[in-house]
């Protein structure tokens, strides 16, 4: 089902987004074959021509390569991979961080905090 | 191409547009928002040449605009516009007999997957049905440019939501472009490449969506409301 998309961001990098999370949540393994153009904008109700915009922002980034007649697919390439894992990981720090900034937090109260909490996690389980 | 050039509109004394200048090229969905009454279907009818213009030149793909445009131009109506006592499959027939480049089976793929009965009587479907069953004569035809005047209103959102589906699954962006009107903007956004927006016969401004977002932060809605407040 069509999810909805945030007003104020590009509807290509948003769906570039969807996509890199797939990937690194394993939905769509290396070496797979992404869904054609059209199939992905009638999936998620966009233009085609956004669709294609997505695919050739992923490729550019080699996340994802074109095989002549025969698709789209994600790199098998594992360096590439564990980069965009690292990205994401430091883009989802950055925003913790500022956020917690803007509210006052040290970083000691910020590693403290992550590290309590992460513990009693832990324990829960 | 489509092209207008100084075009202008009177009804009797009302001016409809204004003296508008607008190129549009192949291969995109274009929007043409405005208010009620802002000039949208004004537009439109002049494309598919059912009104002359009072004023000025509108050409498509070079040629000007008469009734014998509709070879390349496919126009759907805001109003119904069949025979109410015909079936479902009478009413396709109709259109396959009238148009050369009525593509039959492109038509049953659509109805198989708008869900319609062949045999039910356009004045026995629903609404929605009704719409549907527009979008699937209008689109089974394999014309360059396709336009529509509000395909989305008055319907329920089951039916906007297999109406947009259907718009993206059986148009060829390849080798048509589509022109529509709507005012329901949040669902037509993420289909659209371009927006024109028109207020009192004039175009305010001409956009691509993508832009919108990344360089004023703006839904379509909220760049709409900003425009025409200004």
């Amino acid at each position: 089902m069509a999810q909805s998309f945030n007003p104020s961001v590009p509807i290509y990098l948003q769906l570039c987004e969807r996509i890199k999370n797939k990937i690194i949540r394993g939905e769509i393994g290396m070496g797979e074959r992404l869904p054609s153009v059209r199939d992905m904008a009638i999936d998620s109700s966009v233009n085609p021509n956004t669709v294609q915009r997505t695919y050739r922002e992923l490729e550019d980034s080699g996340i994802v390569a074109k095989k002549r007649g025969q698709g789209t697919f994600v790199t098998e390439d594992p360096r590439i991979l564990e980069k965009m894992r690292e990205e994401l990981k430091i883009s989802h720090i950055r925003l913790f961080v500022s956020e917690m900034r803007e509210m006052g937090y040290s970083s000691t109260e910020m590693l403290a905090g992550l590290k309590d909490y992460l513990d009693t996690k832990e324990e829960d389980q | 191409m489509i092209q207008l050039e100084g075009v202008t509109k009177r009804y009797l004394t009302k001016k409809a547009l204004d003296g508008i200048s607008l190129q549009i090229e192949p291969g995109h969905i274009v929007g043409l928002i405005g208010s009620n009454g802002s000039g949208k279907s004004t537009t439109l009818k002049l494309i598919a040449g059912l009104l002359r213009p009072t004023r000025g030149t509108v050409l498509v793909d070079g040629e000007i605009a008469n009734r014998r445009i509709c070879r390349k131009v496919a126009y759907l109506s805001e109003l119904d516009t069949y025979y109410s006592f015909f079936t479902v499959k009478q009413t396709v027939d109709l259109y396959e007999q009238t148009f050369i480049d009525f593509n039959r089976k492109k038509a049953e793929e659509m109805l198989d997957f708008m869900k319609l009965d062949r045999s039910q009587k356009v004045k026995h479907l629903s609404k929605g049905n009704r719409g549907r069953l527009k979008i699937v004569v209008t689109l089974a035809r394999e014309v360059p440019f396709i336009l529509m005047d509000e395909p989305l209103s008055g319907l329920d959102p089951m039916v906007r939501s297999s109406i947009i589906k259907g718009l993206i699954s059986f148009i060829d962006l390849e080798k048509q472009t589509v022109i529509l009107t709507t005012h329901e903007l949040q669902e037509i956004e993420p289909l659209l490449d371009t927006v024109i927006l028109i207020k009192n016969g004039v175009i305010l401004e001409r956009e691509s969506v993508e832009d919108i977002r990344c360089n004023e932060n703006l839904s379509l809605v909220d760049w709409m409301v900003e425009k025409y407040e200004q």
